[in-house]
């Protein structure tokens, strides 16, 4: 299994190469669009006026006023050498930002990834194994989950569970080493905010996908030879019903990154979706790039981690 | 003489409806793998008012055939000639004039008609593919309910949907979109397949009787030797993309030759017990013959 | 017997499936739907009206009644300037519903064309496209967005179009694979044949049938759009409340006064939910309709548990005279099946003695697959035997509960069904899904079952290879043996092949038949063999029954029913069967087609199409009667018949 395994390798590789390429050249394209740029920012900031060498002064300085494909370019250079570069405003090293805001956007990301995978998973299995009331009732709950926007529960939420019942904190985060407590409490609300969507989506997914398997002719036949209800949905259907079920987990995934935005703004969460907000209003194009790089990186081992998932759940894949 | 050029040498003498020379038919399968012969330097002629069946399993290549005929896939190599003409390489538009006079039914009644389209619009369509200026309107209407008289329904059937009709009946209809435009020449797919045998039983006859009538020739492809008596004159046996034996249809299925059509006639279980007993001893002494010749070999099963 | 041609009687007994103009009609009927469409066109209508129909201006104030929830003057409640929140929903939906309108052309634009040219350029243009479409749709699409609002501040316009762009591709995807899949159905390339060009086919036949899936896809990411649109507004990324009220911002401006007046949450949360809910709905109603419309109605899921108990019914007796055989291994009286109302199977009844092979012959629709598999408790979704008894091992299989059948299925009675590759799990290997069932039946351990596995596979000629083998890497007999060898394993005492060579070639079936016949000879097993072919009957079985319109019509030994038919479809099955007739002639046909359960006759169910047919056949239920030694027919006249022959 080498060969193929090698080419399947460098597919990979290329295409992951090519979306990073382009995420970061579009981003930066369209950062260099925008009006205004860094240096007017910063010197805007620090006195209310400036002279107009004092603005080209600044823009050599950071490099702002070579042409965009050297900028471009540079910036690869730094990347390739592990570095991609250095906040505009604070001066700070973008990696060392990034990384200390990486914690909070995966710890929301990953839980609800888990929560609503599990929930949705569950649910799904149960409305399509049991008809009648309880399928309508997912198929009632699903569409509420899917219908009600993230950021109106996540103030209803609020308002319940952190301001009148204090039993969740309705801002801030705290680190998963310093108190484990205290970060399920803080990533709680966030997570079953996020989670509403996603295990509506999930669940629906999982409920036609196993609708779909158990209505084939060899699970007729598995119960034909005598093998329990159970081990045939939970072994065999589950089984061959994962592959669309995965795929939605990546589809969950990249939209999660959007949400985690609009989350991260709504509890006051110091994450990667926060810093992506105000990096782009004060164009500080370093840490933009660094955002959107780091962005799809994830995106990236997401679907890596899916077609790893096809290839162990489906032997036709692994044959060919 | 092969069996190849003995069929061509009979045919020499008149002018066939159809035929096939040497025609060979290859799929490509990808970049890495070897292309796939479907049918390897194969030679039919089909005559006048003739009923020519095709006989093979699957695999054989006897679809391919059919569609290679009626331009669905290109030709390798080899030649198809349609009264004459030289259609192998046909372009597009030549093609398209050709459907006036080849047409097909195949084997799926349920497929093979659009579900959200009227019987009659169906039916209208070979109409208006050729636009003779004398076909318009109610002209093309009178056809249509006439085609559909022919096989044995209703006028009244133009205003319905597929759906709402049998499979034999939907076959009927597949057969009266195929006459509409006056073929010479009707590939018929494995048309019984998929019907049941009352009903496979009253098709036939309205192939023959069509056939009577309107003097159009038929390649009759099936994987069934039972049927090929009732309908054919001379039939073709392929294997593997071959053919392997070829002759006159009553002669082929009660005394066949080659050890492939051999192995189809006794394998075919007889709808009599006692005549099944003394063919399956046949198949039995058959299959060991094989086996001593070439152990190896299986005729049956290919991957 | 009218033969020749054989005119198709007029048998319209099937019903018509939904059609084009139809569609909305049916749609019309759900009241989900009903529902969300009159919504979105009030919401449509508020906002495009909002000028003249608001009762107040977006910004006018009431400083004296300010956060005041629902009254009188302000249906909805004021804001915390005393602004009428109705309105401001009103003027907001503008600006809210053109935001989602924008999304929504760039989307069907792109997704459509490029869908399109996809499915039929074909070659490397379709493949530059899906791959291209694969990158887009993996692209972090919140950073395309902040971007281009960073470029654009503020502009609705700029985030929709973007947002269309990045989401096209879902709808690329749905348009493409709708387009190849339309591509290679059969009508098209009969259409093909029948002369019309290219374009012409793409209108007649293709556009049509995309129309469903598409605005199945518009509705869904009209939803989408809606939530990201008032997401970026609630931020304050677009349309901020300078600009004025969007639903967005509103639920923004609602949450910096929440522990003061929650009310103000509801109207716009609602409106947002509502109208989602209305494009969601809307969507699935529109997919439910179109996808039912060409293909056969959808197999319901079958619960896990076993059907509800079936109705007590009294055993209808069989006709007095003939004794059933003693010692018989299964006995079935009076078994009738239905589904839902309709009942597909009545009044059949058999034995079968122990090693016996009794054959079940039949065309497509007399219900003998349902029959055979009420046995085992495997009915479809929403079968159930409603009458009769099916003694087996002391239980009867008619009245049996899932946990009953449990200790039936595989261990005394074996199944073979005509699917041979899908009636096998495709994700796992030969060997491990033989050791499940081998170890399902017996205490054996994991190498013990292995053993038994190999030696099971030999019973039925395969290679030991085969373990390592996937289901799709066999050939249809192969497959069809790795079957038989599962049905085999736990040991049944009796077989039942449900068309077990139906899909195969005829050398292969030859080969199967041999090796059903020799695994009886070894083990002893009965057999009860599902078949429409008489050559396969004749091969295989000693006796049998045929049933036509859901009974059985005549029971007799083999030789019997081949050499003196009783029953006159018995006797026309045989005499239109190709090998039975002399070429030359014309082929026996019978008249008329197979009454589906919805339109059986009274009376005899073979009367319209039988020549012997007198008006008594239309009386009442025809009964079975004794025809000889071991024989019973279903036919009021089947003395008289065989006299005439």
């Amino acid at each position: 299994m080498a060969r193929p395994a090698a080419r399947w390798a460098a597919r990979w590789l290329a295409s992951s190469a090519l979306m990073l390429f382009l995420v970061t050249a579009a981003t930066f394209v369209l950062a260099s669009m925008a009006p205004g740029d860094a240096a007017k920012a910063i010197l805007s900031s620090q006195s209310g006026s400036y002279t107009q060498q004092q603005y080209l002064q600044l823009r050599d300085e950071l490099g702002l006023d070579q042409p965009l494909t050297a900028q471009y370019w540079h910036w690869l250079d730094g990347l390739l050498h592990g570095t991609l570069g250095t906040d505009l405003f604070s001066g700070q090293p973008v990696t060392a930002e990034l990384n200390a805001r990486l914690a909070p956007t995966l710890s929301i990301i990953l839980g609800t990834i888990v929560v609503a995978g599990l929930a949705g998973v569950g649910l799904g299995i149960v409305s399509a194994l049991r008809g009648g009331v309880a399928g309508r009732a997912v198929d009632a709950i699903s569409l509420l989950g899917l219908a009600i926007p993230n950021f109106w529960l996540a103030l209803v939420l609020i308002e319940l569970l952190a301001v009148r019942v204090e039993l969740f904190p309705a801002t801030g985060y705290t680190p998963l080493g310093a108190d484990p407590e205290g970060w399920l409490r803080g990533i709680a609300l966030p997570v079953i905010t996020l989670s509403a969507g996603g295990v509506a989506f999930v669940a629906k997914q999982t409920r036609d996908s196993m609708a779909e398997v158990m209505s084939r002719e060899f699970v007729v036949m598995l119960r034909a030879r005598g093998l329990s209800g159970r081990s045939v949905v939970l072994r065999h259907a589950l089984r061959n019903a994962a592959i669309p079920v995965v795929t939605v987990l990546g589809l969950l995934l990249v939209s999660l990154l959007g949400g985690a935005v609009l989350i991260e703004d709504i509890f006051a969460i110091p994450g990667l979706g926060q810093l992506a907000v105000t990096a782009a209003g004060s164009h500080d194009l370093p840490v933009i790039e660094g955002v959107a790089f780091y962005f799809t990186v994830i995106v990236v081992l997401a679907s890596l981690l899916v077609d790893l998932s096809y290839w162990l759940l489906n032997p036709r894949v692994r044959g060919s | 003489m092969t069996p190849a050029t003995s069929l061509v040498a009979a045919t020499a003498r008149e002018p066939g409806v159809l035929e096939v020379r040497d025609l060979t038919v290859r799929y490509h399968r990808g970049i890495r793998k070897p292309p796939f012969t479907a049918l390897h330097e194969v030679s039919l002629a089909v005559g006048p008012a003739e009923t020519v069946a095709l006989v093979g399993e699957s695999g054989s290549g006897k679809s391919t055939l059919g569609n290679a005929i009626l331009g669905l896939v290109p030709a390798a190599s080899g030649t198809i000639a349609f009264r004459g003409e030289d259609i192998t390489c046909a372009r597009p538009r030549r093609r398209r004039a050709l459907t006036a006079d080849i047409q097909a039914v195949f084997q799926d009644p349920y497929g093979s008609l659009n579900p959200v389209r009227t019987v009659g619009q169906t039916l209208a369509e070979p109409l208006l593919a050729h636009e003779r200026r004398e076909v318009r309107g109610a002209e093309r209407t009178a056809r249509v309910r006439a085609a559909l008289e022919q096989v044995g329904l209703s006028a009244d059937d133009a205003a319905r949907y597929p759906g709402q009709f049998s499979g034999g009946q939907r076959q009927r209809i597949a057969i009266a979109r195929a006459l509409v435009p006056s073929p010479r020449l009707i590939i018929c797919d494995e048309p019984l397949s998929a019907l049941d045998l009352s009903v496979q039983a009253q098709i036939l006859n309205l192939l023959r009787d069509l056939q009577g009538d309107l003097g159009v020739s038929y390649l009759f492809i099936t994987h069934d030797l039972a049927v090929v008596p009732h309908i054919a004159h001379r039939v073709a046996v392929l294997y593997r993309g071959r053919v392997v034996e070829t002759g006159p249809a009553r002669q082929l299925c009660s005394a066949p030759r080659h050890p492939y059509t051999q192995a189809l006639v006794a394998a075919a279980p007889m709808p009599d017990p006692v005549q099944q007993r003394a063919r399956r001893r046949a198949y039995r002494a058959y299959q060991a013959a094989d086996e001593a010749r070439a152990p190896a070999a299986a005729l049956s099963d290919p991957p | 017997m009218t033969a020749g041609r054989g005119r198709a009687l007029p048998g319209r007994a099937l019903p018509g499936r939904a059609l084009p103009g139809r569609a909305l009609r049916q749609m019309a009927s759900r009241p989900l739907a009903v529902a969300s469409a009159a919504w979105l066109v009030l919401v449509v209508v508020a906002a495009a009206g909002a000028s003249s129909l608001a009762p107040y201006g977006p910004q006018a104030t009431d400083l004296a009644h300010v956060m005041s929830g629902p009254t009188a003057a302000h249906w909805l409640g004021t804001d915390r300037l005393g602004r009428d929140v109705l309105s401001r929903l009103m003027f907001g939906g503008q600006v809210t519903l053109l935001g989602v309108a924008e999304a929504l052309v760039v989307f069907a634009g792109l997704g459509i064309t490029l869908g399109l040219a996809a499915g039929f350029a074909g070659g490397w243009t379709d493949r530059l496209i899906a791959r291209f479409g694969d990158l887009v749709l993996a692209l972090p699409g919140i950073i395309v967005l902040l971007m281009v609002l960073a470029v654009y501040p503020g502009s609705e316009l700029a985030a929709m179009i973007a947002l269309g762009a990045i989401s096209c591709p879902v709808l690329l995807r749905v348009v493409r694979g709708a387009t190849l899949a339309i591509r290679g159905e059969l009508y098209i390339t009969a259409a093909r044949l029948s002369g019309l060009t290219g374009p012409r086919i793409v209108w007649r036949h293709v556009l049509p049938r995309l129309a469903g899936p598409v605005i199945v896809q518009l509705s869904l990411f009209a939803a989408t759009a809606l939530l990201a649109q008032s997401a970026l507004s609630f931020l304050g990324l677009s349309t901020p409340e300078a600009q004025g009220p969007s639903w967005g911002n509103m639920v923004g401006e609602a949450s910096t006064v929440v522990s003061q007046d929650p009310w103000l949450l509801v109207p716009s949360g609602g409106a947002l939910a509502l109208t989602v809910m209305a494009f969601g709905l809307l969507g699935d109603a529109v997919r439910d309709v179109t996808a039912g419309r060409h293909l056969a109605p959808p197999v319901r899921v079958r619960p896990v548990r076993a059907p509800s108990k079936p109705m007590p019914g009294r055993p209808k007796g069989r006709a007095p005279g003939t004794a059933p055989a003693g010692g018989s291994m299964l006995s079935v009286r009076g078994l009738t099946i239905a589904f839902g109302d309709l009942v597909v199977v009545r009044d059949v009844g058999f034995d079968l003695s122990p090693g016996e092979a009794l054959g079940i012959v039949g065309e497509s629709g007399c219900g003998k697959s349902v029959t055979v598999r009420s046995l085992l408790g495997l009915l479809p979704g929403g079968g159930r035997v409603t009458a009769g008894s099916a003694l087996f091992a002391g239980r009867d299989l008619a009245a049996a509960s899932e946990r009953d059948f449990r200790r039936v299925r595989g261990s005394m009675i074996g199944l073979v069904s005509q699917e041979p590759a899908s009636g096998l799990d495709p994700s796992f290997r030969i060997g491990s899904q033989l050791a499940e069932v081998i170890r399902r039946h017996a205490p054996l351990s994991r190498g013990q079952a292995r053993a038994r596995a190999a030696e099971l596979l030999a019973q039925v000629n395969l290679p030991p290879g085969t373990l390592a083998r996937y289901p799709h890497e066999l050939s249809g007999g192969m497959a069809q043996r790795v079957s038989i060898a599962l049905a085999l394993a736990p040991g049944p005492r009796l077989l039942i092949a449900d068309e077990p060579t139906t899909a195969l070639d005829v050398t292969v079936q030859a080969e199967i038949l041999g090796l059903l016949r020799d695994l009886r000879e070894q083990t002893g097993m009965a057999m009860i063999l599902v078949t429409h072919d008489w050559g396969v009957l004749a091969d295989l079985c000693d006796r049998a029954i045929v049933m036509y319109a859901g009974q059985v019509v005549e029971e007799a030994a083999v030789g019997d029913i081949y050499a003196s038919p009783r029953h006159p479809y018995t006797e026309g099955l045989l005499a239109a069967n190709p090998h039975r007739t002399p070429a030359g002639g014309v082929l026996p046909a019978i008249p008329g087609t197979v009454p589906p359960p919805s339109a059986w006759p009274a009376g005899c169910g073979f009367r319209p199409r039988c020549q012997y047919a007198t008006d008594a056949c239309a009386g009442g239920p025809v009964p079975m009667t004794a025809a000889g030694p071991g024989r019973l027919v279903r036919c009021i006249h089947a003395d008289t018949l065989v006299a005439r022959r």
